[in-house]
């Protein structure tokens, strides 16, 4: 438009158009300092863009995780320098290890007084540079329009990461002409590998051929939107898939062909068969050492096959026989298409042994106990079964997350959101928040425990300040369970700071208004959860579980991911 | 344990602010030291080169070049052995002439090295050796053994490879027309 191109605009104005032409609609921020002339800006701007106020930075950084893995677009967080910046370091490396777009903006102090130590003065790019994707302090007006593109090319292409630009006073204020931008190449970054045919070749036969393979499910095929990619590959081949933490919601939980979570704590048939398989194939996910267990014992006798669009992934734990470098999306479309259906009915059967090993010592005892004080699991079975389980699962850290891992169920694509790699409790709430906002029709259930609640608890004040209709449920054992268990098993029941003496949660909903119900036995269950999702509004739900509850299976750290513990 | 070797890593970036920082934080993440380092404008406009030396495992080094290849603005990273590249460094003696006890020996252990005289004064002559890391440690032990070296200073070494290697420049149009290419099919 002739009057963006002519007419002078401050730096704020800039931005702020910048954003909006990149399709955001929703910011998390909190105002300070040296971000005032954009929030000042953003004033004229409340038709189109929709900013919400946490109540801290961290949950800024949260909420637009939360809002961009349940979307699937950048989330964008507002900032100001100083303090308010580096209290979005543990979200961006959240981000980072989740490879989340997320856009961290920043305010800075005028560039004039850098180096100074100047009231709130941090050097924020140089701190966050090794913890996400792309760090940058713009310093003049007119770089704006660029480089805001830029962040969101390089935030949502090639594997997804965190992005920060810090912007100094000086590019806030100055006055520049604001002219649209679009990057969808950077010279040094190939965002969108070659993919080689050879390679396609070698793992099609390589599949043709196999008896007994086995795939892995990663996040990596939510974030290339290769769903359906990876459906019609699993489905030609007949090839029984484990899905990782992050990727648990690829494909529908009752999928024939989905066998459920892998892992430390996943399902016992998956890490049996991961030893067992003659050809694993990867896609999307990067051996962590939580799927790995112990790592020189990890697939031996296996050919391993690794799809990954990011070429430092490929090899780094485990040896890749057939690297498949390349967006998934692409590359499980050519495997397609070069797979024989192939009936491997026997082989995908014999999962069913473990399955049933499972189910018998792990899984009825801890959804149908009979009697005694509730089970983690079974409220989140029941909450999951209530929601026809249509509903996104955000989970918080520790034992709370594995247990929403192991028994909540998944119908439709990009509905579980937790920290995977860095494993931040306090993720949950803010988390939650973002991922109504990005998916107002669909219902979000959070799941936390006593510990991580209490470390965004603040976030209660946005929820109900905007009235959002978050779904919480607490599994309280009053307790840091995980740590708990682990001192358990591990440190001869020595509980070394691990019991917490709570508040009553509920007085706290009620001083945020948040409706809230504490249930204690299972006869009130199902009743509590169908308030909870009947409430139009957010809902506070404390489950007090058996303080010692443990999750189970369990592989033990350091030891070979198939000497699953079934009990304890 | 596996055996730590001297790697030569050959890094083309981006001309920006902050790159020589982010390369650095890698080696700091894996804690270890940099032996050299030399960061110059290379053959192509815009296109800075790094030369770093280092002594690593070689799981190590794996992980460093594929961290610092993953850097947005790197534009690549390879890293060699000794064999592998022809290598450079140059020094500078300010040596101290009182202890020459005979000039000609001195004169002509300078000469056999190829060395370069900068300055002559009464008290001390600068001299310049360019040549490989054995030589001028060779020369340094030399000067260092009569007892005269006042002032010693090395640059970071420069390689370049023995193989034939796509030149970045050749990377980056080939790059430069695949993505072109896909945006006006």
């Amino acid at each position: 438009m002739d009057t963006e191109n002519n007419t002078l605009v401050s730096g704020s104005e800039a931005l702020l158009r910048a954003l909006i032409r990149e399709g955001t609609d929703t910011v998390f921020g909190y105002p300070g300092g040296a971000i005032m002339p954009v929030y000042d800006a953003l004033m004229d701007h409340m038709d189109e863009i929709e900013h919400i106020l946490v109540r801290h930075e961290q949950a800024a950084t949260h909420a637009a995780e939360g809002y961009a893995r349940a979307s699937g677009k950048p989330g964008v967080c507002l900032v100001t320098g100083g303090p308010g910046a580096t209290n979005t370091l543990t979200g961006i490396a959240d981000a980072m290890l989740d490879s989340t777009p997320i856009i961290v903006i920043a305010g800075q102090i005028a560039a004039a007084m850098i180096g100074t130590d100047a009231f709130q003065e941090v050097d924020f790019t140089c701190v966050t540079q090794p913890i996400c994707k792309w760090s940058y302090q713009i310093n003049s007006p007119d770089e704006i329009s660029s480089v805001v593109a830029r962040a969101f090319f390089v935030a949502r292409s090639g594997r997804p990461g965190p992005v920060v630009l810090s912007i100094t006073k000086d590019a806030q204020v100055g006055m520049t002409r604001y002219v649209p931008e679009r990057v969808s190449y950077i010279r040094s970054y190939d965002h969108d590998p070659e993919i080689d045919i050879t390679r396609i070749r070698e793992a099609a036969a390589a599949i043709n051929a196999a008896k007994r393979p086995f795939v892995l499910a990663g996040h990596g095929i939510e974030l290339g939107g290769a769903q359906e990619e990876f459906r019609m590959f699993v489905e030609k081949g007949g090839l029984p898939f484990g899905c990782t933490l992050m990727g648990l919601s690829v494909l529908p939980s009752s999928h024939p062909l989905n066998k459920g979570m892998l892992g430390m704590h996943g399902n016992l048939c998956n890490n049996i068969k991961t030893n067992e398989c003659d050809v694993l194939i990867a896609v999307g996910m990067r051996f962590d050492d939580r799927v790995t267990g112990d790592v020189s014992t990890y697939a031996r006798q296996a050919k391993v096959i690794h799809l990954d669009i990011d070429p430092a992934e490929i090899g780094k734990n485990v040896r890749a026989d057939i690297p498949v470098l390349g967006d998934c999306r692409k590359s499980l479309s050519m495997l397609t298409e070069r797979l024989v259906k192939t009936d491997r009915s026997a082989w995908t059967e014999s999962f069913r042994k473990y399955q049933d090993e499972e189910y018998d010592r792990v899984i009825s005892k801890e959804l149908y106990p009979g009697e005694g004080p509730l089970n983690m699991g079974e409220v989140v079975n029941a909450v999951s079964e209530a929601t026809g389980h249509k509903a996104i699962l955000v989970t918080d850290v520790g034992q709370n997350q594995m247990m929403a891992a192991r028994y909540f169920r998944f119908t439709e694509r990009l509905s579980i959101i937790t920290s995977g790699g860095m494993g931040t409790m306090g993720f949950a709430v803010p988390a939650g928040i973002g991922a109504c906002y990005a998916r107002p029709d669909r219902t979000v259930c959070v799941f936390m425990g006593d510990g991580g609640l209490q470390m965004t608890m603040e976030e209660f004040g946005t929820i109900m300040e905007h009235r959002i209709p978050v779904k919480m449920i607490l599994l309280n054992n009053n307790y840091l369970g995980n740590v708990r268990q682990w001192q358990q098993l591990f440190y001869d029941r020595r509980y070394s700071f691990t019991h917490l003496a709570n508040p009553d949660f509920q007085i706290l909903a009620s001083a945020y208004s948040i409706p809230s119900r504490r249930v204690t036995c299972r006869e009130d269950l199902e009743d509590a959860v169908s308030e909870m999702l009947a409430s139009d509004g957010p809902f506070f739900l404390e489950a007090c579980v058996a303080e010692e509850g443990n999750v189970m299976p369990m592989v033990p750290p350091g030891r070979s991911i198939d000497e699953m513990m079934m009990e304890c | 344990m596996e055996e730590n070797r001297l790697y030569t890593i050959i890094v083309h970036s981006e001309n920006f602010s902050g790159i020589l920082n982010q390369v650095a934080a890698v080696f700091t993440r894996l804690q270890v030291n940099i032996e050299s380092l030399n960061v110059s404008a290379s053959s192509m406009k815009d296109v800075h080169k790094f030369t770093i030396t280092c002594n690593t495992s070689a799981k190590n080094i794996d992980k460093i070049l594929k961290q610092i290849n993953k850097k947005l603005d790197v534009i690549n990273a390879s890293c060699y052995t000794d064999d592998e590249i022809f290598q450079s460094e140059i020094a500078m003696f300010k040596i101290s002439t009182d202890e020459f006890q005979n000039w000609e020996d001195t004169s002509r252990l300078l000469r056999g090295y190829n060395t370069h005289i900068v300055e002559i004064t009464p008290d001390y002559l600068v001299v310049e050796l360019a040549g490989s890391s054995e030589a001028i440690n060779s020369l340094y032990r030399e000067l260092d053994e009569i007892n005269c070296v006042r002032q010693f200073v090395r640059s970071g070494r420069v390689a370049v490879t023995a193989s034939t290697l796509e030149p970045v420049s050749s990377l980056l149009s080939r790059r430069d027309k695949r993505y072109c290419s896909r945006r006006n099919p």
